[in-house]
């Protein structure tokens, strides 16, 4: 297969400038290099006071006393907040309400919030929190399955009452899911070649620059305006709303500016604590964590240990897949069970294979909250099972690259789940695609005559080699991740678009509640409404709960669901311009009644391009304004036991090709490259679609060779700064060839394919297949550490 | 906290005096980090941006008088000549930003074991020139770090410069992180050939409780390339003894384990970058000596 692009058919809106298919400009670009767009921290208020969090210093224990003299006590203080203040629900969470708003009488991990205070100054509130006196009894932690599930152990939700609890094994268990196709017991008795393997995958963070901020105000009527940076406006207001005691019309929300997100923003973290404050003292609150907080603040990518075993034939067609996948969802839900999910339904890869047995589950644990983080379920398993194909290549004496092609899904393929495939799925040709391109020279650090280039080695500029010990190595990855809301969930978004004309020129406003976290979807819906409307002039309004839901900026979804709610709506509108040009100037022309009509550059044409009128005399004083839901095909829940169903929504693919250098003798890592090739269907902006694959890259092999929380045994987080959780920097960001498929899903608006995870799960592998072709150790965890690879 | 602003040297001085527990803040990359993660409260801050003497470097015998407060940008720019150690370790600090703003006398104050500069300190030789109204001491380097955190200074000194002997020969200096760049150092290592005394100096960062010299290392290397007649003869350091050089400077650390970096790791990975920097020091020496008999 040789094609790169199946052509999307677009009449309407061609021949319009800024539509879609365009690298436009983000209207944010410059403003945030310069460092003068306004980020939610960034937020003030005249009387404003200033909100901090007390946290359990404990990973488990019982709040036997709490005395809040000493902070009440401190001048400047407004409030002190504890969970008997509370007016309503004392809980909440994103799929099981299990999370406390402040801790009640427990405290469940290192770092949960047990009392808020208010003050005039954030220094004065710190030190007033800091003299409030909490008596803790410590209570035995659990930490992992073992000692989450002995016989004994601690039950850290005894009274669960959620959907899953029927299910589960055991109550430390959140959600467990099996899925099983096929006859997995004979085909491994006719297997020629089994491999098996563990595989652990650290704790990432998704480490956005913007910390957790927001700023709440009080209202005359009694509710609150919250300004806040998060990822989904509407789930903040289903929960904030019962905590407050307050109907969700009194809890107005707009959304400020958000400095990254990758699925940290998911959960609530300082909005109803804000809105508390605020409700008490009758004053504005801003609340803004700073660094350390963060990590404590937010939820992190699941940490897992994998168990795999792959059968196959002697010429390598793989047989059967049995995993297990358990994930450390820590101490309350967040979106364990979705992750669950993911892990379970992906878990076997973009292969076919006629026979599986896996399970994925989430623990409760007194380990930091886990939930959202790009890639969301199918990182970890993308590891460990691209992993385990390295393993069989090797087993079989074959081709890593041939194994995966030989075995890889294309359209019409069955996944494990018994869901079809249908729609494109090139899988091989990424692979191929891949291979294909030249390899970066050898030994680039010399220079003719002169010193070496540090800055090529592995060490970089702390002068570790000059060449001594480094060996080249090449790694192949390729991964699948759904694309929207799966297992059945409404995941349906919203858009309001309005046309009217202003100073003599028509001009479009989009008004969604899509939260802008860097993604570009600001960028997109103008493309779209040019596209739809044929006007240039388009107007971003301010995202927030004035217009109904736009459903989560994550899951690689916003693109093809609100993008999809705004190309609907302006469908709607384009309806009632051409219905408000037939009924003033239908007399005047005979195409108005017969032909094809489309609204380009200002003005309805005819198909063949003959203007009939001005969008500004069409409509003259009147706006048209729609607002209308749009959902994506519904999907299915997987069985409870079989993990069948139609599960999702739609796939991703990515491939990747990593060269690395490697200091053999000091452990350290250089990655020379990074080739992407993935199938997006349509690029609506391929500037943006290549900053995603190259952002999303980026933090795969962060994932591999550095990003990790460190956990002690005793569930404590030990290194919540950015001295020691490390992200790469951009001398240990690689070159990132892209190649971009567009082959349509006709599913999707415009053909269009999520982008922005995919390239997150291959990345990871294939740095470290690379670190393994380097030197020949198995490496059966990430990251990746010096230690791992000098036996120290 | 209050915050005090001397105009002068002797200002300064007199206010460490008055208030003995004031924590001097010049660039306020270290201090700052304190302050904000609340790890520390001073009473007293005592800035010293205002007295320029402290940003000064300058010629002094044999050696450069290093200003405190001369930021690490400074010290790449206009030093890699006579200290070519410390101009490497000063790239290797943190980022642009910071090293526009840290300075030598920031890392002799917070004296932690992973400060970037000791290592080149110790390798280069170097006196701390300690002040306070009662007069000036010079402190040898390898006596001001005294534990994790701790430096030889009284509570009324204050740190004016750093002499550090002008380089007579090759010096390196190389420093693991797990990080290409902007890294803290799990440990580092300094070298510095003299060939003028026939001595080697040695640095070893974030290995042992404060920097340290291995002078078991140096001595043996200093002995192995008399007795072989390496500084004359210029012929390259057999990789046996580089390789004992390595062990023996790893032998010089004691490591701890932490979320940085194993005890073991550490170990391993000083022998490897003494063995390293001894070959590009060397290397550079033979390279001078050809350059020199040809000339």
């Amino acid at each position: 297969m040789d094609v790169s692009r199946t052509p999307t058919p677009l009449s309407q809106g061609s021949r319009t400038p800024g539509g879609i298919g365009e690298s436009t400009q983000r209207p944010d670009g410059t403003l945030k290099v310069t460092g003068d767009f306004a980020y939610a921290s960034d937020l003030w208020h005249e009387d404003m006071l200033w909100g901090t969090t007390l946290r359990s210093p404990h990973t488990h224990a019982r709040i036997l006393s709490v005395d809040l003299s000493g902070a009440f006590a401190t001048p400047g203080v407004y409030a002190v907040l504890t969970c008997a203040d509370l007016p309503a629900a004392t809980r909440y969470g994103l799929e099981i309400k299990d999370t406390p708003v402040l801790a009640d009488g427990v405290v469940r991990y290192h770092g949960e919030p047990v009392a808020l205070v208010a003050a005039d100054h954030p220094e004065t509130a710190r030190r007033a929190a800091a003299k409030i006196k909490v008596e803790y009894e410590p209570l035995p932690v659990v930490t992992d399955e073992e000692s989450a599930t002995r016989p004994g152990a601690p039950l850290l939700h005894p009274d669960r009452t959620d959907a899953h609890a029927p299910h589960v094994p055991h109550p430390n268990i959140v959600h467990r899911q099996p899925v099983r196709r096929g006859d997995v017991a004979a085909a491994r008795a006719a297997a020629d070649v089994v491999v098996t393997g563990d595989y652990e995958v650290g704790m990432q963070d998704q480490a956005f620059l913007g910390p957790e901020s927001g700023l709440a105000v009080p209202a005359e009527d009694g509710g609150v305006d919250l300004y806040i940076a998060t990822q989904w406006l509407h789930a903040d207001l289903r929960q904030i709303a019962p905590v407050l005691g307050l109907p969700e019309d009194k809890v107005r929300m707009t959304l400020s500016g958000v400095g990254g997100a990758f699925g940290g923003r998911e959960d609530l973290s300082m909005q109803a604590h804000a809105c508390l404050l605020a409700l008490r003292t009758g004053r504005p609150v801003k609340m803004v964590y700073n660094r350390y907080e963060s990590f404590f603040g937010h939820v992190h990518r699941h940490p897992a240990k994998l168990h795999y075993e792959h059968g196959a034939t002697r010429d390598g067609r793989l047989l059967f897949v049995s995993c297990r996948i358990v994930l450390d969802g820590g101490a309350y839900a967040s979106s364990s069970p979705a992750v669950v999910g993911n892990a379970a339904s992906l878990a076997v890869g973009p292969y076919v294979v006629e026979n599986v047995d896996s399970e994925a589950l989430a623990l409760y644990t007194n380990n930091p909250p886990c939930g959202a983080m790009r890639g969301f379920g199918a990182v970890q398993a993308c590891f460990a099972y691209e992993a385990q194909m390295d393993r069989l290549a090797a087993a079989l004496g074959m081709d890593p690259v041939e194994l995966r092609q030989r075995n890889a899904m294309s359209q019409g393929a069955v996944m494990p789940t018994g869901q079809v495939v249908d729609s494109p799925a090139p899988v091989a040709e990424l692979l191929r695609r891949v291979k294909a391109l030249p390899l970066p020279p050898e030994r680039e650090w010399e220079s003719a005559g002169g010193p070496p280039d540090i800055r090529a080695l592995p060490g970089g500029l702390s002068n570790t080699t000059h060449g001594e010990g480094v060996v080249r190595g090449v790694g192949y990855a390729v991964g699948i991740k759904n694309v929207g809301f799966s297992e059945g969930f409404d995941d349906y978004s919203t858009a309001r678009v309005r046309l009217e004309v202003v100073a003599g020129q028509p001009v479009a406003t989009v008004h969604t509640a899509a939260a802008e976290v860097g993604q570009g979807g600001v960028t997109v819906h103008a493309q779209i409404v040019r596209t739809e409307l044929g006007v240039t002039q388009v107007t971003i309004h301010p995202a927030d709960t004035r217009v109904g839901s736009a459903g989560s900026t994550s899951a690689s979804r916003q693109t093809y669901v609100t993008g999809g709610a705004v190309r609907h709506a302006c469908e709607a509108v384009r309806e009632r311009v051409l219905a408000l040009g037939r009924a003033r100037f239908g007399a005047a022309h005979p195409a108005w009644q017969h032909a094809e009509l489309l609204l380009e550059g200002g003005k309805v044409t005819t198909d063949g391009g003959e203007a009939l009128a001005d969008l500004a005399d069409v409509l003259e004083s009147e706006a048209i304004d729609v607002e209308l839901e749009w959902r994506h095909r519904p999907t299915e829940a997987f069985d409870p036991r079989s993990g069948q169903g139609n599960g999702h929504v739609q796939y991703s693919f990515a491939a990747h090709r990593a060269v690395v250098e490697v200091d053999t003798e000091l452990g350290l890592v250089k990655v020379v490259e990074l080739a992407c090739a993935q199938d997006v269907g349509k690029a609506l902006n391929p500037l943006s679609v290549v900053g995603q694959i190259q952002g999303g890259t980026t933090q795969g092999l962060g994932l591999a060779v550095m990003e990790e929380i460190v956990v002690a045994e005793d569930g404590r987080v030990r290194n919540p700064s950015f001295t020691d959780y490390l992200i790469p920097t951009i001398l240990d960001t690689p070159a990132i060839p892209v190649d971009v498929l567009e082959l349509a899903d006709d599913h999707a608006p415009y053909g269009l394919r999520g982008v922005g995870e995919a390239p997150t799960l291959s990345s990871t592998p294939a740095v470290v297949a690379a670190i393994r072709q380097a030197t020949g150790l198995p490496l059966n965890r990430v990251p990746v550490r010096p230690e791992h690879l000098t036996g120290t | 906290m209050d915050f005090l602003r001397p105009g002068s040297w002797e200002e300064a001085l007199a206010a460490k005096a008055e208030h003995p527990t004031a924590v001097p803040i010049a660039g306020g990359t270290d201090v700052m980090v304190e302050i904000n993660f609340d790890h520390r409260r001073p009473e007293y801050l005592l800035d010293l941006n205002r007295i320029g003497d402290l940003y000064e470097w300058g010629d002094d015998a044999g050696d450069v008088r290093l200003g405190a407060a001369v930021p690490y940008t400074r010290i790449i720019e206009e030093l890699g000549g006579p200290l070519p150690g410390l101009a490497l370790a000063s790239r290797t600090v943190g980022s642009p930003q910071i090293r526009n703003r840290g300075s030598v006398g920031g890392n002799l104050g917070a004296a932690s074991p992973a400060g970037d500069a000791h290592p080149a300190l110790l390798a280069a030789g170097a006196d701390v020139e300690a002040a306070s109204v009662r007069g000036t001491r010079l402190i040898p380097v390898e006596e001001f770090y005294t534990g994790v955190k701790r430096n030889a200074l009284a509570p009324d000194e204050l740190i004016r410069a750093v002499r550090i002997r002008k380089a007579d020969g090759p010096q390196q200096f190389s420093k693991v992180g797990t990080r290409n760049a902007m890294v803290i150092a799990v440990c580092a290592f300094g070298l510095a050939l003299h060939p003028e005394t026939r001595t080697v100096r040695t640095g070893i960062g974030s290995a042992a409780p404060t920097p340290v010299r291995a002078r078991a290392a140096e001595d043996f290397l200093a002995a192995a390339l008399a007795d072989e007649g390496l500084w004359e003869s210029g012929a390259p350091v057999p990789p046996a003894l580089a390789r004992q050089f390595g062990e023996l400077a790893a032998g010089a650390c004691n490591p701890i384990d932490d979320v940085r970096g194993s005890a073991r790791y550490r170990r391993h990975a000083v022998a490897v970058m003494a063995r390293r920097t001894l070959g590009w020091a060397w290397d550079a020496y033979r390279g001078r000596e050809r350059t020199a008999r040809c000339a």
